[in-house]
């Protein structure tokens, strides 16, 4: 392998006929992961001492928060790549996976708000966490609308990745302005790495495997609507060229 | 670019620029608001820095989308681009008119709609403070806005939704320290935040809306 061999797959072709491969592989996987992690942490854990069955919700709610910001994240990577190497590919990726971002900070803010009902007596509170998630959300909604409005590929792909790499300034400066703004509600990180007061390893197996599963599920969504939009476009090009003809 | 500077500015105050258009929709929220929750003056003095705050950024998001529209549409938009000056140049005055136009007149304004919502005596000096010190990054991250919105038929809505999210820690740190001076706290950390989001976003963002503005005159 080459060092530049990921370049390669900014051929629009050639990245179609990769993901041909590994897309059943990927999909399959997502799924069982996904069935195997849900099924395992909703029927085989215990419920906890304090909060019943409800933390089992936890199943859904953190993996979907983990993708919804690893989704912005890899939007900034691809937009970055567009910008310095003007892939198209890259950039038809980045508008791939906002729909999908915004679906998961939806089910985090929706699973979070289902479990916040019983366990803090109230569907929304305006802790940090929560407050910077609906930021979160609304970042995607301005970004998706912006690649709708405009009419024009090329630019619409320029300041869409303008907006996500100024929008992650702004994110990243949000989240910190909210926790200034209002102390939290929402407990601390129960997976980092380096912290003792982790949660116990009968939940944490299941939920490695939920994440794990949701990490899939989103590489196979992203590489779905990617192809879609490489071949609808090159739809609209031999469309183009027929009308040329007649 | 003086020069543009002054154009921009008599053509704002001269008549159809839309000056004063920001002052009395700022006027309206903050006469509206009591009607809205009741006129009692102690939720009124509580609730006055935040909703002053709030009226000087809805003012100053609506008259964003002038920034840039009207030289778009008559073709002076990209008669400056090919001038010598930069494009960064043009975007930094055009965000400066802007505030002089929208953001000075608001803050001086906002005294004056204080005292209808009964804001507390110490507070007056910081709210202008705060308002001064804040509404320059507004008129900044607006321009930021209008650019990328400029060759938009219907994008005064979409200009909004982008603009909002990012005016979101301006909001927090201005009208934290408006909300403290008015209650009589320290504000030091809010009003260097603040100060440091304004410096910042004036250093910085003028080169994104540049960028964006070539973009859109391509």
């Amino acid at each position: 392998m080459k060092l530049n061999a990921l370049w390669e797959y900014a051929n629009p072709k050639k990245f179609i006929d990769t993901t041909d491969r590994v897309l059943p592989w990927v999909a399959w996987a997502a799924a069982v992961t996904l069935v195997v992690g849900l099924v395992w942490g909703f029927f085989f854990t215990p419920d906890d001492y304090k909060q019943g069955s409800t933390v089992k919700i936890i199943y859904l709610h953190v993996p979907a928060a983990l993708m919804a910001i690893n989704a912005w994240l890899m939007m900034l990577v691809t937009s970055l790549v567009w910008i310095v190497r003007r892939h198209h590919v890259s950039a038809l990726a980045a508008r791939a996976a906002a729909p999908v971002g915004m679906v998961m900070t939806l089910i985090a803010l929706a699973t979070g708000a289902l479990w916040g009902q019983p366990m803090w007596g109230t569907w929304w509170a305006w802790d940090p966490r929560l407050t910077s998630f609906l930021i979160l959300f609304l970042f995607y909604l301005g970004y998706i609308a912006l690649w709708e409005a405009i009419e024009n590929d090329d630019t619409a792909a320029d300041l869409t990745s303008i907006l996500c790499l100024v929008g992650s300034v702004f994110a990243l400066l949000s989240r910190y302005a909210v926790n200034f703004w209002n102390q939290g509600l929402h407990q601390g990180a129960s997976l980092s790495l380096d912290k003792q007061e982790n949660v116990h390893d009968v939940f944490w197996y299941p939920l490695l495997v939920a994440m794990a599963g949701f990490v899939l599920l989103f590489v196979a969504l992203v590489l779905v609507r990617t192809r879609t939009e490489i071949r609808a476009r090159r739809m609209r090009a031999l469309e183009a060229r027929e009308r040329m003809r007649a | 670019m003086i020069a543009l500077l002054t154009r921009d500015m008599r053509l704002a105050v001269r008549a159809g620029g839309g000056f004063g258009l920001g002052l009395a929709f700022f006027l309206i929220v903050v006469v509206l608001v009591p009607f809205g929750v009741g006129p009692q003056s102690a939720l009124l003095s509580k609730i006055a820095p935040g909703i002053l705050w709030l009226g000087a950024l809805l003012a100053c998001l609506l008259s964003l989308d002038r920034i840039f529209a009207l030289d778009h549409e008559d073709g002076s938009l990209d008669l400056l681009a090919t001038s010598p000056l930069p494009m960064e140049g043009i975007v930094s005055v055009k965000a400066l008119a802007h505030w002089l136009t929208t953001g000075l007149p608001l803050v001086l304004a906002a005294p004056v709609l204080g005292v209808l919502l009964s804001l507390p005596v110490q507070g007056f000096g910081w709210l202008v403070v705060s308002l001064a010190l804040g509404t320059p990054a507004l008129s900044v991250i607006g321009t930021f806005g209008a650019a990328l919105t400029v060759g938009l038929k219907r994008g005064g809505l979409l200009l909004s939704l982008l603009v909002l999210p990012l005016y979101v820690p301006t909001l927090i740190f201005g009208a934290e320290v408006a909300r403290r001076g008015a209650e009589g706290m320290a504000l030091g950390t809010p009003l260097a935040l603040l100060a440091g989001i304004t410096c910042g976003t004036i250093a910085l963002l003028p080169f994104a809306s540049a960028a964006v503005l070539r973009v859109n005159l391509r």
